[in-house]
């Protein structure tokens, strides 16, 4: 099907986009890499009176170190962050998860900010702000805040933005040496949504773990940090970990949604055997 | 500004100008605009890969660029492969050979990904090559003979053997099979 007929704006810096979305208020919608809003329109699931393209914001698209962080401007595409030197050696699994994302004629178009402002809680960018931690910058009417990433899901495809709001950019903190990190998922096909995934970052000193972050995808309306797991991470011997029992540790008291696809239960077996195994390899990646 | 927008895309090497609706995706324009109708359109939702079109060199789903948003850019579809009028390219030519294509209507945004695929990544494994096709879909072949077109032209460019000599009448290709004697 075709989309409704929408009014175009196609503002050339984040001020002047401001500015036009305010002017519509909720009957607008920023347009990022549209690789999600575009379907939406043409299914016809949503309409809106007006799209407020970034596309042509060229000061949203960078990646630069930043104070122990790396900032990646909303608009940089997905290829570019996959191929980015300084995310793969700063943040290898923001590198690696974007390789997850649909395919790459999809990662040519898509972008970082459009997949976190979407928050589907199926996606893999999502995944990652809440395992790192990551926060967020969002700009308004009345100036920029930041957003810490616990912050920024209400629920399936809703995020705590205000409708005059864009986001703008993504901080990503950068963990310490000995630090390993992995992304698994289980999708029926490449490139689908996963069914059920993780993201797993731990540091690794003197033989026990003294960080670790674990969040799950497609389990619930939001991405989901397994804090009891965490903690219980936390101090352990890297050496004889039951990786098992830290999986099922994950998903204890995690109730995932049912659909066509699989069965919550499913999910949950899914979940907690990819938990043991991203952090088979994050421990592998730490200590090498 | 709902009203149409006028726009000018290099399509193919030539400027191209048109006025436009912004809901008119950047398929639609150059389907029904400009009147290029390889680029095909099945799902219109950003699954089937059959609408692919390199935007600005990159392989894209052009039912998810808006027509608006290709102001100004360089597409190349799939009439823009070729070297010259009546040719095919190397990927054209291996999917005749491989028998890559049944009906032919997911033909176009094969052929345009696999240019782009190729083009990052010249020396594909097979794993790689099935991964690299996994954004089109193909309900007629099974993909194999779409597999067997890829691994021909790697190994072309490759400086392998060459394809078989491809029969012309008067420069032009020639695409349906002589008749039985």
């Amino acid at each position: 099907m075709k989309p409704a007929p929408f009014t175009y704006e196609a503002p050339t810096t984040l001020g002047e986009a401001v500015d036009v979305l305010g002017r519509y208020g909720d009957e607008a919608k920023v347009l990022a890499g549209g690789q999600s809003l575009v379907p939406v329109l043409a299914l016809r699931l949503a309409r809106f009176e007006a799209l407020v393209d970034l596309n042509r914001v060229d000061e949203l698209a960078y990646v630069r170190e930043d104070d122990g962080a790396v900032v990646v401007g909303a608009m940089t595409r997905q290829a570019t962050v996959e191929a980015d030197p300084l995310v793969r050696r700063a943040v290898p699994v923001l590198a690696e998860a974007t390789r997850l994302i649909g395919h790459f004629q999809i990662r040519n178009r898509g972008t970082l900010g459009g997949s976190i402002a979407h928050g589907d809680p199926a996606a893999e960018y999502p995944a990652v702000v809440t395992a790192l931690d990551a926060t967020v910058t969002v700009a308004g009417p009345s100036g920029t805040r930041q957003l810490a990433a616990a912050d920024l899901y209400d629920g399936p495809m809703t995020t705590t933005l205000a409708d005059d709001e864009i986001l703008a950019a993504v901080s990503f903190p950068v963990w310490g040496p000995r630090s390993g990190f992995a992304v698994r998922e289980m999708a029926r096909r490449e490139g689908d949504f996963a069914t059920a995934g993780t993201v797993v970052g731990v540091t690794v000193a003197d033989g026990r773990i003294t960080r670790a972050a674990i969040s799950l995808f497609g389990m619930g309306p939001v991405p989901l940090r397994a804090r009891d797991a965490e903690s219980h991470l936390v101090g352990a011997a890297t050496a004889g970990l039951d990786l098992t029992a830290v999986g099922a540790a994950a998903v204890a008291g995690v109730d995932p949604p049912s659909d066509v696809h699989a069965s919550g239960r499913y999910r949950t077996r899914v979940a907690s055997r990819l938990v043991a195994r991203a952090l088979e390899s994050a421990l592998q990646e730490a200590t090498a | 500004m709902s009203d149409p927008h006028p726009i000018t895309i290099t399509v193919n090497g030539q400027a191209r100008s048109a006025i436009v609706e912004p809901r008119k995706t950047l398929a639609d324009v150059l389907r029904e605009d400009l009147r290029l109708t390889g680029t095909h359109l099945a799902c219109e939702h950003g699954v089937c890969g059959a609408c692919t079109v390199l935007l600005d060199g990159s392989a894209v789903r052009s039912c998810l660029v808006f027509g608006v948003q290709a102001d100004g850019a360089e597409v190349t579809t799939v009439e823009g492969l070729a070297p010259a009028p009546g040719e095919l390219s190397d990927v054209q030519a291996a999917f005749r050979d491989c028998h890559g294509l049944q009906c032919g209507f997911c033909t176009p945004g094969f052929v345009v990904s696999i240019h782009a695929f190729l083009d990052a990544n010249p020396a594909p494994t097979d794993e790689e090559i099935r991964s690299g096709l996994s954004g089109n879909l193909c309900r007629c072949t099974g993909y194999a003979g779409i597999v067997n077109a890829v691994r021909q032209v790697v190994r072309e460019r490759a400086g392998g053997p060459p394809t078989e000599g491809v029969p012309t009448v008067a420069g032009h290709a020639v695409t349906t099979l002589p008749s039985a004697p």
